[in-house]
């Protein structure tokens, strides 16, 4: 039977098991909310207040949820609003489809109203995009689109739909969920050759990524882990996918990072290294990167092996199953000695941490934590903050850390968060800053609306933290347009979106607060004022070597 | 060239889809590769297009480029030609002529068995086919005629004997890094 287009999208995104979208409507997309409204018990609309809230609350949703998240926007500005969330899902491999109305075909190139070759923008920013003229080929187009955006390694994709498109009626049959493109399998050959690295390895050394909660694969680094008897550390993106008190992991690794685990990498002979792309966050000064180690590099994407850290040893294929069987038949080891000389450092690296102002970002988000179910989804923005919950947070279960790693946007966390708990049902935190929240806080009108159980912490230092602590100490403490100076009051301005607001300055006042807000299934919001100069610490300076960490503000003030 | 540089022709099989030209190209400079020539054209097969790109890079520009290129969905195959294939440049060039000089150049061209493919009273127009090297010999050769312009389409490639781009197994990318 002969469906118009518009009707061919709802269709299809239903038979591809998308039950939720994000979007707002507008001019080229309005036979898409058309069939929306006809198919609102099919299909949930969440309308943000913005097309970039409605994108990252799509990756929030498909990061929290493992699920294709799916955005829709109208042709034009609509369009362009999805570019930073469609880059920061791309860079942190989320998979995502979005969907972008355009004027009619014959309209195109014309600079029609509100027409922008999105196709043309998003090319470096998505995993895959097309422009469909014909409506005969929407169907099709999308399973692609949904196929291509979880296979492998995951990412964004963009379909632009111009007007007639979704008007034309064509023919529609309902199809299956696409299966993902067939995993790569690492080869015997290669797994051999990984496993005699490891076996002559005397400090071995485990490094996980986003990869490995991407793929549920915590469970085989544990394996692995034990058997050999290797310590385990994450880059930030990897956080979550094994429980934080796993004994022989050592936290975050990086720039940011635990001091155990950075300076345990640097001393490691060999290097396992899975589901990384070894950012330079991740590594410094990729030159004297871990001198001493040889390494083995496992991942879905052929190109990341060798991309940035020369690998000894590259193996493409799926994580999962290259880890388990590389545990299955690896002989079992002990390196008691060097389980003793991480746990040593892990000892030398608990360094007390100096409260500057009433309330520690540390304590709050100990807090938090210790307040909230594992499960729980946390999200966070961009900046010191961002640091202070990847360094602080106990997480536990995979996809439990929302947070934009690669492209590193400030304005993420509150669609993400939105994201987040639309697609778990289940109540959610944003850490964010002052600065990250004004970026995008007007989402807080769509937490209300959707009424979604939401509690936001604002560390507010009143400057943009990150940047004031590079410009303390490299630049001189010029203090060039981070003192912010403004004069939002962030309470009243929860009120005024309908949200409940309070303020805590110090950490006794913030357990109050939460004694109610942690009752409270609504969206909540906390302003935590905080010392200005507050710094994440431990830091390895940008582009230098775990020689130069900066463990204390003893040794700066020195 | 800085050390380790070399030139390097890379062919492709892509699906001949909107934006494919792009998409490659964007691929290329994005990931900071100059590309030197392009070509872009029919196959045997309908819809399916071959793209020729040479460019200058050492081993990591080379395994990256094919790496990435790999990557996209429209790419079916992918290869480095080495240079035991055969490679063809085109090369169209107007040089004045006088009726004084005109036969050297006409001896010039039966050497390199271009042909004259426009006779004018003060300018030809010559088209020469052959591997780059030929043709950067003859631009040269011409030069003191006075080089009105000139265009040339870029390297096209074929691998010798039998063996087809199409029929080759593109698990060899997977193995490039089993022993960096």
């Amino acid at each position: 039977m002969k469906i118009p287009g518009a009707q061919i999208i709802i269709e299809t995104l239903i038979e591809q098991g998308c039950d939720t979208v994000f979007g707002y409507p507008g001019g080229s997309v309005l036979n898409i909310y058309d069939e929306l409204y006809k198919n609102s018990d099919r299909i949930r609309h969440v309308l943000t207040a913005h097309e970039q809230g409605a994108s990252h609350a799509a990756d929030g949703y498909a990061r929290a949820t493992g699920k294709v998240g799916v955005v829709i926007a109208t042709s034009g500005p609509g369009a362009t609003n999805l570019v930073t969330g469609l880059a920061t899902a791309y860079l942190d491999s989320v998979p995502m489809v979005a969907i972008t109305g355009n004027v009619s075909v014959d309209l195109l190139g014309r600079d029609s109203f509100q027409e922008v070759d999105i196709m043309g923008v998003t090319l470096p920013v998505t995993k895959h995009n097309y422009i469909v003229k014909k409506t005969e080929d929407l169907a099709d187009t999308i399973r692609e689109a949904f196929k291509i955006a979880k296979s492998g390694r995951p990412g964004p994709v963009l379909i632009d739909i111009p007007k007639n498109v979704q008007i034309d009626s064509a023919e529609y049959e309902k199809g299956e969920q696409v299966a993902p493109y067939p995993k790569l399998i690492a080869a015997d050959d290669e797994l051999s050759l990984a496993i005699q690295m490891l076996e002559k390895a005397e400090r071995p050394f485990i490094y996980m990524g986003g990869g490995i909660y991407r793929t549920d694969a915590g469970q085989q680094i544990i394996a692995l882990s034990e058997k050999i008897d290797a310590p385990v550390a994450s880059s930030m993106m990897g956080l979550s996918a094994i429980p934080y008190d796993y004994p022989r992991f050592l936290g975050m690794q990086g720039m940011h990072g635990d001091y155990a685990a950075s300076k345990a990498m640097d001393e490691a002979d060999l290097i396992l290294a899975a589901g990384v792309r070894f950012s330079d966050r991740a590594t410094g000064n990729k030159a004297k990167f871990s001198p001493h180690a040889k390494i083995i590099h496992i991942d879905t994407d052929t190109a990341e092996l060798s991309k940035n850290i020369n690998a000894h040893l590259g193996i493409v294929g799926d994580i999962k199953d290259a880890l388990e069987r590389i545990t299955a038949a690896i002989e079992p080891r002990e390196h008691k000695q060097w389980i003793e000389q991480c746990a040593a450092l892990r000892q030398e690296a608990l360094v007390s941490y100096k409260n500057y102002g009433n309330i520690s970002p540390y304590d709050i988000i100990h807090e938090v934590n210790a307040r909230y179910p594992q499960d729980t989804v946390v999200a966070t923005d961009v900046g010191q903050h961002q640091m202070w919950v990847a360094q602080t947070y106990h997480f536990t279960k995979p996809h439990t850390f929302l947070t934009s790693g690669g492209l590193g946007t400030m304005g993420y966390g509150m669609g993400a968060a939105i994201g987040g708990a639309v697609g778990t049902g289940k109540k959610a935190v944003l850490f964010t800053g002052d600065g990250s929240f004004g970026m995008n806080l007007n989402e807080l009108a769509t937490a209300v609306s959707q009424n979604l159980p939401l509690t936001i912490i604002i560390m507010n230092n009143g400057v943009l933290g990150m940047v004031r602590q590079w410009q303390t100490l490299f630049y001189h403490k010029h203090y060039s347009n981070t003192t912010l100076n403004r004069a939002t009051d962030f309470v009243k301005l929860a009120e005024a979106f309908g949200a409940k607001g309070y303020r805590a300055e110090t950490i006794d006042q913030f357990r109050q607060i939460m004694d109610t807000v942690e009752k409270d299934n609504g969206v909540n919001l906390i302003d935590c004022l905080i010392d200005e100069d507050e710094m994440v610490l431990p830091m390895v300076p940008p582009g230098g070597t775990v020689e130069q960490i900066i463990v204390s503000r003893k040794e700066l003030e020195q | 060239m800085s050390t380790g540089e070399k030139e390097m022709i890379i062919a492709i099989r892509v699906q001949n889809q909107f934006g494919v030209l792009s998409r490659v190209a964007g691929m290329v400079s994005r990931r900071g590769f100059n590309i030197d020539t392009l070509t872009v054209s029919a196959t045997e097969s309908a819809g399916i297009s071959r793209m020729t790109l040479s460019l200058k890079g050492d081993e990591y520009t080379r395994k990256q480029l094919i790496k990435q290129l790999t990557k996209l969905h429209e790419v079916l195959e992918i290869t480095e030609i080495d240079n035991t294939a055969v490679t063809r440049d085109l090369l169209l060039i107007k040089i004045k002529t006088t009726s004084e000089n005109r036969q050297d150049a006409m001896d010039a061209v039966n050497v390199f068995r271009g042909s004259v493919v426009d006779f004018a009273r003060d300018s030809l127009i010559i088209q020469l086919a052959g591997d780059e090297s030929k043709i950067n010999a003859f631009i040269e050769l011409l030069k003191p005629f006075g080089i009105l312009e000139m265009c040339r389409t870029g390297l096209i490639s074929l691998e010798r004997g039998a063996q087809c781009l199409k029929d080759k197994n593109m698990n060899y990318i997977n193995r490039m890094d089993q022993k960096g």
